[in-house]
């Protein structure tokens, strides 16, 4: 059986430097159109097909912006 | 549907960060796509795993990562530019079951900071130094740092950085490499995930040897600053990795972190604050007078302004200390200001010292002086002009004429450095000057109880003034009785009180006894 996983980035703390979006093997990740608290255009999961490498959380140079969910069914 | 996380926030990080009020709480402060974040949670991950939260200590530096330690909750130091490395000496070596992880980036080690993060390796003090490396200084806006790149354009270089006036970057890995001590020393890169992974495994390796406390570990980071360089994300990773490698290649210098045995400290107690007190402040004796007690002679009406001059060497400062702790000690107000050279010995040197009953508004003597003790012919020179009418000069007849002033100036010679050489220490003419002094004013200046009272503070200030070293005590107090026996024979009169050597030296036993010391001594 195949994990699933899921990216959540937290709107408000993304600064748009767009490191996750390069490194994501998948390139399932794309910068949004809303502005977030800080002004700027935070990144989100535009697709599906999360593999759960954490390539773009240890890209990530905030601490509680990205993190990466292993979907366990119930 | 069920979620578990894989990859989250440290719990090594702070829930919320408070370094400024507002909204904004759970951001680090550092700009968009910056290495700095990268490697902090590089660095909180790999402390968490190894469950060394409690004992690990991050110096923070100067330069972005200043705030640190808003963001760890470990313990934390913010430290003066460049002096990590100092202070992580200290630390791990006063709590030896600590983990320093000493954090610095390229202007802070590599320039200002260069000599106590080479000494520190040099020695192997047990700490891990972090050393991000991202060519220019970040927080002040991309100047030239040691490690900018040949032909590199920051603001300060806006020709690029030409080697022929500012040399070369500084190879830092390289130069460590080329200490004995430093057990790992790697370079590692943020810039793509499989360099950053790399990074991640060196971080845990330095960690590691820190929490056996093995030795030095240095890990050099070689991160991005897009915005003073002016890069995207791609941008700046290609710069890493094409331009910025070529100069730093990326690899592990050294690994001796299998050599070497882990080490497991003692568990060291926190000093005794009241130990550490005892060693910074030695025992003051309880000596002096009541806080309300004052003498009433008429020469104590107005301030007292005493010079002492003569060559480094000869007790000048010393002198003027015992004078202006005598002070001390009979509840005046005080001044005392040295003057002189860089040479420890040799060069003139003098002092002013002021004894006031109210408050002293300068410590400079400038011509109004009462009293001037001169232990050269040059000081004599100089300062003889500044004594005032029915002023006292003091000078040392060993090695100087009598020197002709004004008829209404007091003159007193002093054998002081022949009496010092027959008691067997040169260095005591100070404190034979001393004694021929109290002399002069017990005797002319002072009236009624007060003439008692100062025989014993003199004493009083010769003991304080060499608080906790008997022997030196006990031969200035003898040469201070030669001094007044000296300083009697001029006067053509004698003293009263035990001058007679026999008396002297029980009397002295007695004062610096070592129980007298303790039993009577107060805390500060």
């Amino acid at each position: 059986m195949d994990k699933k996983f899921r990216v959540h980035i937290e709107f408000d703390q993304c600064k748009a430097c767009g490191r996750c979006i390069i490194a994501c093997p998948r390139k399932i990740l794309a910068l949004g159109k809303k502005l977030n608290r800080q002004s700027y255009p935070a990144a989100y999961q535009a697709k599906d097909g999360c593999i759960g490498c954490g390539a773009c959380f240890y890209q990530c140079p905030e601490p509680g912006a990205v993190t990466v969910y292993e979907i366990v069914e119930a | 549907m069920k979620e578990m996380v894989k990859f989250g926030k440290s719990p090594v990080f702070f829930d919320k960060f408070t370094r400024r009020p507002g909204p904004i709480q759970d951001n680090m402060h550092y700009c968009p796509g910056c290495g700095h974040g990268i490697l902090h949670k590089l660095i909180a991950e790999a402390v968490a795993e190894r469950g060394i939260q409690d004992k690990t200590i991050i110096l923070a530096p100067v330069g972005c990562a200043v705030f640190a330690y808003y963001y760890f909750n470990c313990g934390g130091i913010s430290v003066s530019h460049g002096r990590a490395p100092a202070v992580g000496t200290g630390v791990s070596r006063s709590t030896p079951d600590s983990c320093v992880i000493s954090y610095q980036g390229d202007g802070d080690l590599g320039a200002i900071g260069f000599n106590e993060f080479l000494q520190a390796a040099n020695r192997g003090e047990n700490m891990t130094v972090f050393f991000v490396n991202n060519t220019n200084y970040g927080m002040t806006g991309g100047q030239m740092a040691p490690t900018t790149l040949p032909g590199q354009i920051t603001t300060t270089t806006p020709y690029g950085r030409d080697v022929n006036t500012e040399g070369y970057p500084l190879k830092v890995c390289e130069m460590v490499d080329a200490l004995e001590k430093p057990i790992y020393i790697e370079r590692v890169a943020l810039s793509t995930t499989a360099n950053i992974m790399k990074a991640r495994r060196a971080v845990g390796k330095a960690l590691d040897n820190l929490k056996a406390h093995k030795g030095f570990s240095l890990v050099e980071v070689l991160s991005g600053c897009p915005v003073n360089l002016k890069k995207s994300a791609e941008d700046m990773n290609r710069f890493i990795d094409e331009n910025m490698t070529k100069y730093f290649p990326l690899g592990c210098f050294r690994d001796r972190s299998a050599e070497v045995e882990e080490f497991v400290p003692e568990y060291a107690p926190v000093h005794d604050p009241e130990e550490v007190k005892s060693i910074l402040f030695p025992r003051k004796l309880n000596i002096g007078v009541s806080a309300d007690f004052r003498n009433e002679s008429d020469i104590f009406r107005s301030e007292r302004r005493i010079k002492i001059a003569g060559f480094g060497g000869q007790g000048i400062l010393s002198l003027g200390i015992m004078l202006a702790t005598m002070g001390k000690l009979r509840n005046f107000n005080v001044s005392w200001l040295p003057s002189y050279g860089p040479e420890q010995r040799g060069g003139s040197a003098n002092c002013s010292v002021i004894l006031s009953r109210e408050k002293i508004a300068s410590p400079i003597i400038d011509g109004e002086c009462n009293l001037l003790i001169a232990m050269t012919s040059t000081a004599l020179e100089k300062f003889k002009g500044e004594l005032k009418p029915n002023s006292v000069l003091v000078y040392d007849s060993s090695t100087l004429e009598r020197p002709d002033v004004p008829a209404d100036i007091k003159v007193l010679g002093i054998d002081a450095l022949n009496i010092a050489r027959e008691i067997g220490n040169v260095k005591c003419a100070n404190s034979v000057i001393l004694g021929a002094l109290s002399v002069v004013l017990v005797d002319s200046y002072l009236q009624g109880d007060d003439k008692m009272d100062f025989d014993r503070a003199f004493e009083e200030a010769i003991i304080d003034s060499f608080n906790n070293k008997p022997e030196v005590i006990k031969q200035n107090l003898y040469a201070f009785y030669e001094g007044k026996k000296a300083g009697a024979k001029c006067f053509k009169h004698g003293i009263s009180g035990n001058i007679d050597k026999k008396a002297n030296d029980d009397a002295l036993n007695e004062i610096i006894k070592a129980d007298n010391f303790r039993d009577s001594s107060t805390d500060l």
